[in-house]
């Protein structure tokens, strides 16, 4: 498989994405925000964590605007992969490719912390490493990461089929008390009306080695890397 | 000839901090009357903060050598060679003053102003401590102090992704009018990639990049080495304000222009701006500087010569390149979307030379504005010595395990998540303990090494015996580090004190430094960078002592480490190290006997290397998986914490011979460390630490729900996790 990592200027997670792809056994390039198009043969476009522009205007609106995001638009019509975690999912929300926005956390602070995310589905390209229902261990690091939609949005959400994760405790449980940043209906993750791309608050790609808390967050590349058969 | 448009009175030299003499000194030097930016410079290199003059006397007698220590102190970070060709450069810093004056930004720019220091010299940033202490809870102004340095200590360091592993958070009235925000960051390089401040050649351009010149900040240095007083709020101008986002451009494109082989020297801007950088590059290399600030990239209008001189906006580098490459360097600034200008030129007449509109507004002798600032042998009084309290003279007003619960979940020992899980300790994915263990371990790069980072300091300590207090600051980060299986290498000191000009609190200076020289000698754990911060007082009420030290050791594989988490049920509890039961200025007695009184326990240096080489031993052998250090709140505290860390309880059955049992259980003896293993392993460890002679006994066994000590109620670790839990959460919301 070819990842290809879009870096805009104060992107920040990059590296720690690009480490758990290459341990899935994905190509990965990093791709500058300027470029108008996508390295041949991209296979999966990941907008990293970080805060792009400073996160000074509201997350992601600008980087929402670079030169770089219509070629990710014209893969994702085209059905190409598509993942935005934390900073990426705001610029996803941002640019049009999900539903929605994400407000500040409830308590008005960053939070940063382990946290157990429920697999909602898993034949997805992205998660069908995990069991449905799965609580996976992972951790979240954000200021605003409150998952907000209008009433008819998150009615079609629902009804779709298209939450990716929610926020639970360790037994899977979707508690109030699990949910820190006040999302809506404790999403955590979303997906695009055609599965083909994934936007998610929490970072599956630092909890990737026992060493440094887990192995929860493998499950998410490996399953990507597995849609694509052929040798990377 | 230099025109002078404004006469300097000694009311304007007053306002510039400068002492008469001092003015005197430097109208000698130069010969006539300064001009205004020329009185604004040599303020600005002669105040306390930037030049030392209080505390360089004493500063000599501190070790600053060992066979892996690549640069000590004097340039923008310490360097230690950790092997494998990489090194690790790392200096912690103090932002005091600004951030009781507006704590999110002053907290904010104190970790920018840190992680510039480090990438300076052209390392990668990877991890970054803090060491906060707050006044009394009580007081109106705490929750609000706390609230906007945390904020802004996340707020800086989230967005410029580095991961803030460990820290330190305490309450006392004595930093009422000036709490202490002191943050340290750590970075990687390679070793013949390591970039100084001195300058070379003559004629090679000086180029700004970074973020542009504005009003902000202008003097900020002199506030720092002023007292406090009731109209410190006015000073609110002289704080600066952060820019994360531009710092993270800022280390992207200077990280790829030294790999471009362009620079020569490099100086971040940093207290005093332009001046300070300058004059450091050229005075390092033996060079003149001549600056055209008709050159300088300004944010305002009709900024002056002086105003740009002393300017501190953030996020701004100046550079010497070589010659023919400033077009690539342009390139790569223009890029990264950062002003790029060439402002000047190295010169071989020794002179610092500013020009603007067509007019010379400062030429003064380089050199000199750094070598021949005053330095002072201010006169100092030893602390008087406090007397010893015997554990048999100190009666327990309540049960050891009332007390314990009442500790745990006290300002100061409680848990300090509510502050950690604002900070982002987790990005970069190489962070294996986080913060709330003794040290924080990093894993370097791809592994198998770590580094172990630790900031510690016992102010109450330092102020009841400054020599004893200023040891026990060495040892406990040494401890630390060893605690978790680091060798402990090399550390950076901020050293927080009241004014040097009261002989009570200068000897409070010199009896620390002695102590924390000493106790770097004996551990072989060398000063390579340091801060020093003084006239920390508002009214004249000054802090407690302060030096506090940032740690690092090495972990050759970084997989084989111990934390304080208990494990599992049934194993041996072992104490490494004597205990007498000492009471003096423990937090028993502060916090349960509501004393503040005694003389601190003494260390013995000795013993500490014994004991502490004996249980790295064991941590890098993979025998010990479980050790904690015992510090404050003594071993009662430190049980509570493995067994809360741990989710597992544990029974004490072991009493105390020749002294009463809360001596034995809250007694702050040093050396100390606690130690769980399988119940098989256990004789062999107090074999092998009788065979060296050192101090070793079972104390009882891991197991069940509930923390047992001897012939006490039992506490449930949930009980005791609630305790330490809530009080910071419920504190910052108004409830506690």
């Amino acid at each position: 498989m070819r990842s290809a990592v879009i870096v805009f200027p104060g992107s920040n997670r990059e590296g720690d994405v690009v480490r758990a792809l290459k341990q899935a056994g994905s190509d990965v390039q990093k791709v500058w925000h300027a470029e108008h198009e996508l390295p041949k043969g991209t296979d999966l476009v990941v907008l990293p964590g970080g805060f792009s522009y400073g996160d000074y205007l509201r997350c992601g609106a600008i980087a929402g605007r670079a030169a770089v995001m219509d070629a990710v638009r014209a893969h994702a019509a085209r059905g190409g992969l598509v993942l935005g975690i934390c900073n990426g999912f705001q610029i996803l929300c941002e640019s049009g490719l999900l539903p929605g926005i994400l407000m500040r956390n409830a308590n008005l602070k960053f939070i940063c912390h382990r946290q157990f995310l429920k697999v909602e589905r898993n034949d997805t390209a992205f998660t069908k490493a995990y069991v449905q229902d799965q609580a996976i261990d992972v951790c979240v690091a954000h200021g605003e990461g409150n998952y907000t939609a209008d009433v008819e949005t998150l009615k079609r959400l629902e009804g779709e089929g298209l939450v990716a994760f929610r926020y639970c405790d360790a037994h899977g449980h979707v508690t109030a008390d699990a949910n820190r940043n006040g999302s809506m209906n404790s999403i955590a993750g979303i997906y695009s009306d055609n599965l083909n791309v994934l936007g998610m608050m929490p970072h599956p790609e630092n909890l990737i080695e026992d060493l440094v808390g887990g192995t929860d967050g493998r499950g998410l590349f490996e399953s990507l890397v597995s849609s694509f058969p052929r040798a990377a | 000839m230099i025109r002078n448009d404004v006469a300097i009175t000694p009311e304007l030299v007053k306002e510039h901090g400068l002492k008469p003499d001092e003015y005197d000194r430097f109208v000698k030097l130069i010969g006539r009357e300064p001009t205004l930016t020329e009185l604004g410079i040599v303020s600005a290199m002669w105040n306390e903060h930037c030049s030392y003059k209080s505390s360089r006397i004493h500063l000599r007698g501190l070790p600053t050598k060992a066979s892996w220590v690549i640069q000590g102190p004097g340039e923008n970070a310490g360097v230690i060679d950790i092997g494998d060709g990489l090194a690790c450069i790392f200096k912690m810093e103090s932002h005091n003053h600004p951030s009781f004056i507006e704590p999110y930004q002053g907290a904010a720019t104190g970790v920018g102003g840190i992680l510039r220091d480090v990438f300076t010299m052209g390392a990668r940033p990877i991890a970054s401590l803090n060491f906060l202490r707050f006044g009394e809870p009580d007081h109106p102004k705490t929750p609000h102090l706390v609230s906007g340095v945390v904020a802004g200590i996340g707020g800086y360091g989230n967005s410029f992704g580095v991961p803030t592993v460990g820290g330190s958070v305490g309450f006392d009235k004595r930093y009422n009018g000036n709490i202490l925000v002191n943050a340290m960051a750590v970075g990687l390089a390679r070793t013949d990639e390591i970039f100084y401040a001195k300058a070379t050649g003559v004629g090679n351009p000086i180029v700004y990049l970074g973020s542009k010149t504005g009003r902000d900040g202008i003097h900020g240095a002199t506030m720092a080495s002023a007292e406090f007083d009731d109209a410190s709020e006015e000073k609110r101008p002289t704080v600066q304000v952060g820019d994360p986002f531009a710092e993270k451009l800022l280390l992207e494109a200077c990280l790829e222009l030294m790999k471009s082989g362009a620079v020569i020297a490099i100086q971040d801007m940093g207290a005093a701006g332009l001046t300070s950088s300058a004059v450091e590059m050229g005075a390092k290399g033996n060079l003149g500087v001549e600056l055209d600030l008709d050159k300088v990239p300004c944010r305002e209008e009709g900024m002056t010569a002086y105003e740009m001189m002393l300017s501190e906006s953030q996020e701004r580098m100046l550079m010497v390149l070589k010659p023919g490459m400033e077009k690539e360097a342009e390139t790569i600034f223009h890029k990264w979307g950062l002003d790029f200008a060439v402002i000047g030129k190295t010169t071989d007449t020794l002179r610092f030379v500013i020009k603007h509109q067509g007019e010379v507004k400062a030429d003064l002798p380089i050199k000199e504005l750094g070598d021949e600032a005053p330095v002072y042998d201010r006169p100092w009084v030893e602390s008087p010595k406090q007397p010893v309290i015997e554990p048999s003279s100190v009666k327990a007003p309540m049960s050891e395990a009332e007390a314990l619960l009442k500790l745990v979940g006290s300002p100061d020992q409680c848990s300090k998540r509510w502050v950690w899980e604002q900070y982002d300790h987790l990005i970069l994915g190489n962070t294996v303990q986080t913060p709330g263990g003794d040290a924080a371990i990093v894993r370097i790069e791809d592994g198998p090494k770590g580094l172990a980072l630790t900031t510690d300091v016992t102010p109450r300590y330092c102020e009841a015996d400054p020599l004893e207090g200023g040891k026990q600051a060495v040892a406990e980060a040494w401890r630390n580090i060893t605690a978790v299986g680091g060798l402990p290498l090399a550390l950076t000191d901020n050293l927080n004190f009241a004014s040097p000009e009261r002989p009570e609190s200068m000897g409070q200076f010199v009896g620390c430094l002695k102590g924390i020289g000493e106790a770097c000698r004996a551990l072989d754990f060398p000063v390579v960078s340091g801060n020093v911060s003084l006239y920390n007082e508002t009214n004249g009420q000054g802090i407690l002592p302060t030096p506090a030290i940032g740690g690092v050791g090495l972990i050759d594989d970084v997989t084989v480490n111990a934390s304080i988490a208990f494990k599992n049920e049934g194993e041996a509890i072992i104490l490494i190290g004597a205990t007498q039961g000492w009471l003096g200025q423990s937090i028993y007695l502060r916090d349960v006997c509501g004393r503040e009184e005694g003389a601190p326990p003494p260390v013995d240096l000795a013993a500490e290397k014994r004991n502490g080489d004996f249980i790295r031993q064991l941590v890098r052998s993979g025998q010990v998986k479980t050790v904690h250090d015992c510090s404050d709140g003594g071993l009662a505290l430190a049980l509570a914490e493995m067994a809360m860390a741990g989710n597992v309880g544990a029974e004490i059955t072991a009493v105390p011979e020749g002294m009463p049992l809360h001596a034995f259980l809250f007694g702050e003896d040093q050396a100390r460390y606690l130690i769980a293993i399988d119940e098989d392993a256990a004789a062999d460890i107090l074999y092998e630490a009788g065979a060296v002679g050192i101090p070793a006994v079972t104390l009882g066994v891991t197991g069940g729900d509930s923390l047992i000590l001897p012939g006490q109620q039992a506490i449930s670790v949930k009980q005791l996790k609630t305790a330490h839990e809530s009080w910071l959460p419920d504190y910052m919301a108004g409830k506690a």
